[in-house]
Formats: structure tokens, sequence, C-alpha cells
């Protein structure tokens, strides 16, 4: 986490620099809880402020998108919508189930927010900001990522209801039908890196040719490797189109519709907070991390930190504007689309990658970029014609009816 | 090709996104406490008594008859007949009604009572905010609170109040017209006056619609 390049003067490093002041003034015995807990506590903060943000901005965003105007009463343009939310989820009253199983339906909703939380431990938010560098960081944000699972499940079997464990079934069918593609979408830039290190990943793209970046996007295989990351994350974090397991116009809100007040509260902080982990991901992965995206000094001055937020906020206005436009997919359709379509593509990409990988670069660079996506865009155009439906649909007649 | 929908879907939520910053005409939200649509002519919610002249008490032209309080559906409307008699708007002793209570909690809109009332004593109301932090009192409207003036109702349905007025003065000129032939000949007899207060129903209730 030190690393010597740290510039003294630079902005860039100012969080860095402080905790290192702080933890100077520590004793000794006490520095390694020290730094963690001062690494924590800005978590703590910053992602569950950017969770009320992002409310606020989805429900205007949402609304702008269907021609209203959204939240606008409580605060300046209504603003402080989340803090009225936060107070309404606080002083409600927290129904709880007789038939339930008390202590599992109490820890269902922490452990989804702790299991999201734990993910942030190995992204890294800025240049030297990682809380820890672990050499298997991307194996262990999916490992954590898969606790999420089971708290859905504990949630919907401990309410002891027939519609939580319904709901619960139909969220973790999807959650695991996508976290395959998700993994393996990922895959090729662990390969091109040579590391399941965050960091490394961050700094092995963190260079630049001339001005432009050596982000993984910019490669076939990375264009489809973000595509299908993107996909499988939006259906990770049970998100429009994909928000079956709490589709609020059908289902109310699947597995955890047994809860209320600030329980309920802390299923929607942690459905965010899952957002957010899967979007830095991506980030990590594909989009160069705190890296800025044009290496120009005008772009490069600007602190690593911002550019990662700026990116993390591109991708929820991204998500919220794809959920103000798609409508969502039936259950079939789903499943059809993670296992007929994304996980064949993603398993080509693997291909592609090592196909990128040993190609020659220097000569004829051009040559193996036309290569490499015309291995993907065949499959792909080729898979996506096949899978249209060609039922035709007539209209119905009854025979026996007359 | 896979996703070309997806792009125009895309394309017109952004449209959307950005003109609603633009154009004002494709808000539609009405912001409501402060803002409020005009009233259509043909709304209604709830009944009200209407009275002639200036004051409720004197001027109300139910004469607690108790129809529409046995015609109501859900049994809203309570009313309690006076012992004695009372001169109404044109002068005439009348029952009037020592209670009449609407509980619009209950009642369902059915303007069922003003179809039946003879005396086109009952109309409906347009007047929907009616928050109240007592579900039962506050709900539970007394006479004086249902009693609204004639103009009060010229003033919400205009096209129909003209045409009650018109039919009422009508019957009420036949009413005088009918007393002062009576009145010429040989003094009423109490059978004869009996009948000409019995007549009086009431106008055409097509035309008041």
């Amino acid at each position: 986490m030190i690393v010597a390049a740290v510039n003294a003067g630079s902005v860039d490093q100012v969080f860095v620099l402080a905790k290192h002041a702080l933890l100077a003034r520590t004793p000794d015995a006490l520095q390694p809880l020290a730094s963690a807990i001062i690494s924590i506590i800005p978590l703590l903060v910053v992602f569950p402020s950017l969770f009320a943000i992002t409310t606020v901005l989805e429900r205007k965003g949402l609304g702008r998108m269907q021609n209203r105007l959204g939240p606008n009463r409580v605060g300046p343009f209504g603003l402080l919508q989340p803090a009225a939310d936060g107070i309404k989820a606080l002083i409600k009253e927290d129904v709880v189930p007789a038939a339930a199983d008390q202590l599992v339906h109490f820890f269902a909703p922490v452990i989804f927010v702790a299991a999201a939380f734990v993910a942030y431990a190995v992204l890294p938010i800025g240049r030297n900001m990682v809380i820890v560098n672990l050499n298997a960081g991307v194996l262990f944000f999916f490992a954590v990522g898969s606790v999420v699972e089971l708290s859905v499940f504990m949630a919907g079997w401990s309410s002891r209801s027939k519609y939580s464990l319904l709901g619960a079934m139909r969220a973790i069918a999807q959650m695991i039908s996508y976290e395959v593609p998700l993994v393996l979408a990922s895959v090729p830039a662990i390969m091109q890196a040579g590391s399941l290190s965050t960091v490394d990943i961050v700094n092995a793209q963190a260079g630049y040719t001339g001005i432009w970046p050596h982000w993984y996007l910019f490669t076939p295989w990375g264009i489809v490797g973000f595509g299908l990351f993107l996909i499988a994350a939006t259906a990770e974090s049970n998100r429009s189109p994909f928000d079956l397991p709490e589709g609020e116009s059908e289902i109310i809100a699947g597995y955890f519709i047994e809860y209320s007040g600030f329980k309920f509260a802390l299923f929607f902080l942690a459905e965010y907070l899952g957002m957010f982990a899967t979007s830095a991901l991506g980030i990590t992965l594909f989009l160069g991390g705190w890296s800025a995206p044009l290496g120009i000094s005008l772009f490069t001055v600007v602190p690593s930190y911002i550019w990662f937020f700026a990116k993390l906020l591109g991708f929820i206005c991204f998500f919220i504007w794809i959920r103000g436009t798609l409508p969502r997919l039936r259950m079939d359709q789903l499943m059809g689309f993670a296992w007929k379509f994304i996980l064949p593509m993603a398993l080509l990409n693997i291909f592609v990658t090592g196909l990128w990988r040993f190609l020659p670069a220097s000569p004829l660079n051009s040559i193996r970029w036309i290569v490499c996506a015309a291995v993907l865009a065949a499959p792909c155009v080729v898979l996506s014609m096949s899978l249209k439906q060609k039922k035709k649909l007539l209209i119905r007649t009854y025979h026996f009816a007359e | 090709m896979i996703g070309t929908g997806i792009l125009k879907g895309l394309a017109e939520t952004a449209r959307n996104f950005f003109l609603s910053y633009v154009s004002k005409d494709r808000l539609t939200t009405v912001q409501y406490p402060e803002q409020r649509l005009p009233q259509i002519e043909a709304a209604r919610n709830f009944p009200f008594l209407v009275y002639d002249g200036a004051e409720w008490d004197a001027g109300m032209r139910c004469v607690a008859c108790q129809i529409c309080e046995k015609e109501c559906p859900p049994k809203c409307i309570f009313i309690e007949k006076s012992k004695d008699k009372k001169p109404d708007a044109v002068g005439k002793p009348q029952f009037y009604p020592a209670r009449f209570d609407i509980d619009i909690s209950v009642c369902m809109s059915c303007q069922i009572c003003v179809e039946v009332c003879p005396f086109d004593a009952i109309k409906m109301d347009v007047e929907f905010d009616l928050p109240t932090d007592d579900r039962f009192a506050g709900l539970m409207l007394d006479r004086h609170k249902l009693s609204k003036s004639n103009e009060y109702y010229h003033e919400i349905h205009p096209t129909e109040a003209t045409a009650v007025d018109t039919a009422l003065d009508a019957e009420r000129a036949k009413a005088a017209a009918a007393k002062a032939a009576a009145a010429a000949p040989k003094p009423a007899s109490p059978a004869a006056t009996a009948a000409s207060a019995a007549s009086t129903p009431k106008p055409t209730e097509g035309e008041s619609k």
C-alpha cells in the first residue's frame, strides 16, 4: 500500500498522507487496528452517502424520462428526500412474522449489508487507496459476493412465507446463473494483467500510448468482455431489466416481502452497495480503475479518486437510464439469455484473449485487431440470429368451444 | 440484429429526459396544493343541502320528507324530522330537519339522494379536500356544515342550477296562481290547501341534470 511514488505536495495523495500522519501518532501495538479503522470509516461514510444521492438521482432521473418531475418537496429540488426516507424507515414499525425464525430473520439483512461492504476491501478507489491489496483480490470479491445469495435465501426461508420463499428461489436461480458469466467475463482482464490483484490490474492499464490510455476496454475482447460484464452485473445486482426477484409491479419485493421498517431499508442499501461494488469492479477490470481517460496534463492532474467516482457515477446514471428504458424480462428469457448467449460468448472471449496475447503485436496490430474482432463478431451474430424467436403468433382458436 | 431495439429505446428515454427540462408542456404534473386544475362542471363527490336567501337556517329547502334517507344505498344519511313547522323560503309553513347528518366516510357518491329529492334540496358538492384528524366526528357532517347557499350551487354547477331555478320558479308561480284562484271565489277549505301543498312536488327531473 505504501508506494515510493508518493508525491508529497499532490492533492491526489492527501487522504493517504493524512492516514500516515494519523498512524504515526498511534502507539505501535495499536497500529494494525488503527490502520484498519481509519481505512474503513471513510468507506462506511462515503458509500452510504452515495446510496442516498443515488436514490434521489434515480427517482428524479426516472421521473424525467417519463416526463414527470420526480420528488421535489423535501428541501431544494427535493434533494433532502433521502433524509426524509431514512427517518420514515427508522420510525416505522418493525414487523416480524409470528412464525418466522427470529434469529435468521434478523441476521439476513445484516449479513447482506456486511457482505456488500466487505467486497469494497479490495477495490482501489484511488492511487494507493485500497484497504487490502490481496493477491487474489478478484477471487475474494466474487467469494464475498456469493455470501449475498446466502443472505437472500436466509431472508426468504426465515420469513416462513411461501411468497418470500418463492421470491428467494427466483432470486437465487438468477444470481447463480449470472454469477458464472460475471466471473467468466472478468477472466480476460485477469489473463491479460497476469494477476488476480485488483491493484495490479489497474496498474497494468494506467499507462498511455500518446494520449490514449491502455484500458482493456479498447481491445476487441475488452469491448465484448465489458459488455458481458455489464449485462451480468445488472442481473447480479437485481437491476432492471433483470429485476424479476423484486419486480415492484408484480411480486412487491420478492424475498424480502416480510420485512418492514429499517430492515427493509437495509436490503435496499445492500442492493445498491452491491451495484456500486460490481460497477467498481467493472471499472477496475476494464476502465482503468482510477486512471484518467486521456493522457493529457489537464486530465492527469485531477485526483485519481475523482476519476474513480466520476466513472462510478457514469455507471450509476447508465443503470438508471437502462431502468427507465427496458421492460422486465420473462424468467425463461432471463435464463435462456444467460446460458445460451452470455455464457458461450464469455467462453469464446476467453479464447480470443488468448489469441490476442499470442498473436504478434508489433508489426501488424491492426490485423490482430481485425482477426480478434471477427472471431468474436461472427458467433455473436450467428447466436443472436439463431436465438431470435421464430415462433409465429396466431389467433388462438378453441376447437371444442363451439 | 440484436440490440437495435434497445438503442432505439435508450434514445427515446434520453430525449424525454432532456426535453422535459426544455419544454414545459411535456410535464403534465400539476403541483397539487399550490396549483389546481379548473373544476369540470360535471364533477361531484358528496351531497350538500341547498338553502335560499341569506340565512341557512331559515332558507333551507329540505322539508325532512326522509326520502333520501330511505333511498340511500349505504345508509349514510340520518334525518330527524322536526315537531313544529317553520315558514320556508316562500313563507309556507313546512317541517324542517331537526337533524340532518351525512357520514361522508360511508357515502359512496352515487347521487341517488339527489335524484329522488322532490324539493331540489340536496345536490352534489365538488369540495374534495376534507381532511380531518378525527375520522369519526370529523367526517360526520351535520346540517349546518351541509348547508350551502343557492349562489354557491350556481358557482359550482351553473347550468344545472339555472335549470333547477327555472323549474322551481315556474312551480312556485303555478302554486301562487292556484292559491290566488282558490282564494278569489270562496275561502279555501283546509282540504284544498292540503291538496295544493301535496301537488307542489316537483319539477321535471330530466332537465335538472
